[in-house]
């Protein structure tokens, strides 16, 4: 387990390399000048001579080998440069906004997953009943309302029915808990119903496709009760596929909450993305797509922990 | 709701609403909540040029002239200077300071300060930025003859000058720092302004606090303020819930109907015209664009007055006007601007001549590009009402809307045949809202490419202008060339709505959302 948890952990690092390399010279194809929407985007006469010396304070006149070499070096010593736009340091700017999107992405999970898994056993348990076309009829809701407009739903609904809205501003959940759960409560639960939508649908179907497995039929030939045999034998092992969905569905929440983000005015990571790309930003768009591969890299690496503590049969070697 | 109409060039502000207002005595206190919807990209004054800093910053910062009042009013006074002087020839400049100004670290703010904060905009170290150097090349020489005056020296006379010395972003810094570090403002917000610094959170806040040592006796009132960071869209519910007061950039007139009908009574709306427009420019090193008849045509074909009355429901885009903003002094009327390709109202006659031009210059069947920005407001009206109009004279346009930075990128490279720019400036300035109708040589920001090299002699001489009489006449010279040339042509200038809380009071309503972010008079009346 140790070894192989360590194998995986090395094999980490050519991945993100990979992708360091490929997105600074991917980012660089893209056309469009960030020093001059920087300098004139809001009208100003700037001249020629002010743009160039911009581009030579932010290092942007050097030959592409040598931004690289610097680029490449600093990421030996976890420095992910300074943005383009602010000139601060990239880590910063995003570590100011990492814990807003964690903590929606881990909301919109929990969110999901208890409220998925009861249902989709309900669903594979009462199969084709009048409650799985219910179950099932809010799942496909679900999938089929985008999260944003849902948001956008919440505010218009808390607005026209209560006349509040939940807090601008992110407070931490270690500073004021209250305050910050009751404002991305709504975020995380616009998020969430989609997510949860999902997670039913593959625990109804991993359940259904479980339960007609022959240690089931033995199971129940043994006259074992029925929801023992649902909980102990049954759920276990349909949880499998579920926790890759979950897994996936919540690495992409990190980055991809962009229009949530938007709707709510969260100042998370998706946010910062699109700001970024807009303006060209090359640094921060390269910091934030090796958290996003980081992201994934980890939660990847913890599903597979999570499938050996779940099914025995499954060694890590 | 009570709403405020600024009438254009009047000496009044014109009432309608819930009553005629009352002088009140300003009040002490109060946190000033309002939001920002961008974000600065910097924390150097002298570097950035949006209002994405003014609004936050500025009230950190004091300058040496600034504007003052509401726009039917507005003119330039002293900010940290009590009074200034002009020499006949236009060369010399003087500027009588506040005594016992002081720093918001306690240390005195001098003649010297002044001195260094514009040498470093004139003449910026390595690793420094000055966005408006260009603007202040013509001061030859700053002296301190004593630490209440400075005496700025110039080149060459220059009608600009007062409006450049009151431009929002010449920050006063201290002297002292600046030796310490040039790069100093980048990295801490040190000013005389009436209110400190106390944190930036990126993202999502900016906050002040006041700053008792202000060199104005009894500002600021505000105990503080909170700047909130939010998307444009969150406007309307942020301030429906309660969660700011104001936005002072402006709303398009949808989001004040919304915000009108949900706060009632507590509405405070005032509007009037912006220095800022939509101009359309030509790529004259295309064919057929560098034929002035089909520049001609094509101006001619727009129903401006339509334009105004249709556009200004459903967007920012409002008053017919020709180079400088209606109501400026030097402003072109309606009337006047009658005579000039694309300002007829009788729009079927100027469309009708539209296409005999065409005609004669072989372009009869025209397709073109308009190049355009993917931003929503005003751009997207105003482009799809060109294409309209131009479709009227059986030219079919090809409407595309390109991400800001892509959007520079074809400017620079000429890749457009038609270009929808914009002006936005901080003043009613003929100098800068000429800038881009020059040559490329000339302007930075030129785009239209063509060697007119009259147009150019035309602006420097304006530029010169000492007498008033004089000025006027040369910038009229400039104007009439521009508009008979068609390289570039006024679509329509913006109208500034601004929606804020009626328990905000003391803020100038201004003809641009640049200058009167200081906060210094303003007050919560609560």
């Amino acid at each position: 387990m140790i070894g192989y948890l360590v194998r995986r952990l090395l094999m980490v690092i050519p991945t993100l390399v990979g992708v360091a390399v490929a997105v600074f010279f991917l980012i660089r194809v893209m056309p469009g000048d960030p020093v001059v929407v920087k300098l004139r985007a809001d009208g100003a006469a700037v001249t020629e001579e002010t743009i160039e010396a911009e581009r030579k304070r932010l290092g942007l006149d050097q030959p592409l080998a040598v931004q690289f070499k610097n680029y490449m070096v600093g990421l030996t010593r976890l420095d992910l440069g300074k943005s383009l736009w602010t000139g601060q340091s990239v880590a910063e700017e995003i570590a100011i906004r990492f814990p807003v999107s964690l903590q929606v992405a881990i909301m919109a999970t929990l969110i999901a997953v208890f409220i998925a898994v009861p249902l989709g056993t309900l669903c594979a348990v009462y199969q084709d009943s009048w409650l799985d076309n219910i179950i099932r009829v809010l799942a496909v809701s679900g999938l089929a309302i985008p999260g944003f407009w849902l948001g956008m739903l919440i505010i218009l609904g808390l607005l026209y029915f209560f006349n509040w809205l939940p807090k601008i501003g992110y407070v931490s959940i270690f500073e004021d808990p209250v305050t910050n759960l009751v404002a991305l409560f709504w975020p995380a639960l616009s998020v969430g119903y989609r997510y949860a939508a999902v997670v039913t649908r593959m625990m109804r179907s991993a359940l259904l496709e479980v339960m007609r497995e022959d240690y089931i039929r033995t199971a129940r030939a043994k006259g074992v009760y029925e929801r023992l045999v649902t909980r102990r034998h049954g759920l276990r092992n349909a949880l499998l596929p579920v926790v890759t969905v979950v897994g996936l569905e919540f690495a992409f929440l990190i980055g991809g909450l962009v229009v949530t983000e938007q709707v709510f005015n969260l100042n998370g990571i998706g946010k910062l993305f699109v700001d970024a790309t807009a303006r060209g930003d090359f640094t921060l768009i390269q910091g934030l797509v090796l958290l996003i591969a980081t992201v994934f890299v980890v939660v990847n690496l913890l599903v597979d922990l999570l499938y050996a503590a779940l099914d025995p049969r499954i060694r890590l070697t | 709701m009570l709403r405020l109409s600024l009438v254009l060039g009047a000496g009044a502000l014109v009432l309608a609403g819930t009553g005629v207002a009352v002088a009140k005595t300003p009040k002490k206190g109060g946190i000033l909540n309002f939001a920002v919807v961008a974000e600065p990209p910097g924390l150097d004054c002298h570097a950035v040029s949006t209002f994405a800093f003014a609004h936050p910053a500025r009230p950190h910062y004091s300058t040496l002239l600034k504007w003052e009042g509401d726009v039917s009013v507005q003119k330039i006074g002293g900010d940290l200077a009590t009074s200034w002087d002009v020499s006949k020839d236009g060369l010399t400049y003087t500027f009588k300071l506040f005594p016992n100004v002081k720093f918001h670290d306690g240390s005195p703010m001098t003649s010297e300060d002044v001195k260094a904060s514009y040498e470093r905009i004139i003449d910026p170290p390595p690793g420094v930025i000055s966005a408006r150097r260009a603007l202040f090349q013509v001061i030859k020489d700053i002296q301190t003859p004593d630490p209440t005056t400075v005496v700025f020296k110039l080149k060459s006379p220059n009608a600009s000058m007062l409006t450049n010395f009151a431009s929002p972003w010449n920050c006063i810094y201290s002297a002292a720092k600046l030796k310490e570090d040039p790069t100093f403002p980048e990295k801490t917000i040190l000013g005389t302004g009436a209110f400190k610094f106390v944190e930036y959170v990126k993202g999502s806040y900016w906050r002040g606090e006041r700053f008792d040592g202000y060199f104005r006796e009894n500002r600021p009132y505000l105990d503080g303020y909170k700047a909130y960071f939010v998307k444009s869209n969150a406007v309307v519910p942020g301030m429906l819930g309660g969660q700011f007061d104001a936005e002072f950039r402006g709303r398009t007139p949808k989001e004040r109907d919304q915000l009108v009908a949900g706060m009632k009574d507590n509405a405070l709306v005032t509007e009037g015209p912006w220095v800022s427009n939509l101009l359309f420019t030509f790529n004259v090193t295309r064919k057929p664009f560098d034929d002035v008849r089909v520049r001609r045509a094509l101006t001619m074909a727009i129903d401006r007055y339509a334009g105004s009355e249709n556009l200004s429901k459903i967007s920012v885009l409002k008053y017919v006007g020709g180079l400088l903003r209606p109501g400026y002094e030097h402003a072109r009327t309606v009337e006047e601007l009658q005579k000039f390709p694309g300002f007829s109202k009788d729009i079927e006659k100027s469309r009708a001549e539209a296409k005999k031009l065409l005609a004669e210059a072989g372009a009869s069947n025209l397709k073109l590009k308009l190049v355009n920005r993917n931003v929503a407001e005003p751009y997207t009206p105003g482009g799809i009402y060109l294409i309209d109009q131009w479709r009227r004279i059986g030219v079919q346009a090809e409407h595309t809307q390109l991400e800001t930075k892509l959007y520079f990128d074809a400017m620079a490279q000429g890749n457009f045949d038609v270009l929808l720019e914009f002006i936005s400036d901080f003043a009613d300035d003929p100098s800068s809202q000429f800038d881009k109708l020059l040559t490329k040589e000339k302007s930075s920001r030129a785009a239209s490419g063509h060697s007119d090299k009259e147009m150019d002699r035309l602006f420097d001489l304006q530029a010169a202008a000492v007498d008033p009489a004089e000025y006027k006449t040369r910038i009229r010279a400039f104007e009439e060339r521009a508009l008979n040339q068609v390289y570039s042509a006024p679509l329509l200038w913006w109208q500034r709505i601004v929606v804020r809380h009626k328990k905000i009071q003391g803020w100038d309503h201004q003809n641009n959302h640049f200058t009167a972010t200081d906060l210094v008079n303003v007050w919560l009346d609560e």
